[in-house]
């Protein structure tokens, strides 16, 4: 028998080795979304501030544009707030999504805070939040000009995350559409 | 009299406290014995997205919540076991099924455990076979040139 197999252990031992100390390094609570390269579901929900008129599925078509979900009682999304606004300066459109939240007070948070948000649809009762897999806010998606999801981030979008996760894709399917 | 009322109190306060802490998957039951079972079951075998390493039917978590009020939906709209997995798998990905399905992905998973077993079998009858061989040449008696070869040797020492 050749000797050279009497490394073979070793060998396996070493690549198990690296593949379990590869995975150590992922974040757990960061889920591939079900949804990336799928289309928006559709939904039937009124707008924030226009009560009376539906939010309709077509708005996030059309264009490259980001889905940001978000809510009043959600702590980081004060922290995310800012960065949106910025964004928003900076041209990119931003839909948002108040999940699960009350009317008065969140049309009061984008007065206070600014409104980084083209249209702000409005699921108190998060249904199009659970259509889209959301189990937190905030969650930020990028849509493409055909509605279909391309990310999706799970926490605060930063000028670190838009930069590395999101402005690459962003201008790549701006130059496609 | 008053030490007594203030028992009182804190006997329904304690009541008052131990019903808000009774596990959320309580509320809302199936009158049904057969689909209370069977909603323990879909609900213990659905993971909790935000919480990791609970499954819905133990979180407290509001996103557990919503999926279990949506697989009461289902059930009562007459939904399978498989479509009801299946819809919670389209959203949350299958990261929610403590079933992993059998997909390319995880073939690895239901295939390597079989695979690990087929090649220790495999080196331990190899083992056995070289053992054997390796006997049998030792059992051999050495032939009359052998043993002359051997002698030589022992001398030359």
């Amino acid at each position: 028998m050749n000797r050279i197999w009497l490394f073979l252990p070793l060998v396996l031992a070493v690549t198990l080795g690296v593949v379990l100390y590869w995975g150590l390094g992922e974040d757990p609570s960061e889920l591939d979304s079900a949804l990336v390269g799928r289309e928006v579901p559709s939904f039937e929900l009124p707008m924030l501030r226009e009560a009376e008129s539906p939010a309709r599925p077509e708005m996030l078509k059309g264009k490259v544009q980001l889905l940001n979900v978000w809510a009043t009682w959600c702590a980081a999304c004060r922290v995310e707030h800012p960065h949106l606004n910025r964004l928003a300066e900076q041209g990119v459109p931003i839909v948002g999504l108040n999940y699960k939240d009350e009317r008065d007070k969140a049309v009061e948070w984008l007065a206070e805070r600014g409104d980084p948000y083209t249209q702000v649809i409005y699921d108190p009762e998060g249904s199009l939040g659970f259509d889209l897999g959301v189990y937190g806010a905030p969650e930020t998606y990028l849509i493409d000009a055909k509605g279909i999801v391309r990310h999706r981030h799970v926490g605060v979008v930063d000028q670190d995350v838009w930069e590395s996760d999101f402005e690459p894709l962003y201008e790549r399917y701006r130059q496609d559409g | 009299m008053n030490v007594t009322v203030k028992t009182v109190e804190a006997v329904l306060l304690l009541l008052a406290v131990m019903l808000l802490a009774m596990p959320a998957a309580a509320q809302e039951r199936f009158e049904d014995p057969q689909l209370r079972e069977r909603f323990s079951e879909l609900t213990r075998e659905l993971r909790c997205p935000k919480c990791q390493n609970e499954s819905i039917a133990e979180s407290g978590a509001p996103i557990s919540e919503d999926m279990r009020e949506r697989v009461r939906r289902m059930m009562r709209e007459g939904a399978t076991d498989e479509e009801i997995r299946q819809a919670m798998v389209d959203r949350f990905g299958s990261f929610v099924s403590y079933r992993p399905e059998f997909a390319p992905r995880t073939w690895a998973l239901w295939i390597g455990p079989f695979v690990a077993l087929v090649i220790g079998v495999g080196v331990v009858l190899a083992l056995v076979a070289r053992n054997r061989a390796r006997r049998q040449l030792d059992s051999t008696p050495l032939s009359d040139e052998e043993r002359r070869r051997a002698e030589q040797w022992l001398r030359d020492e």
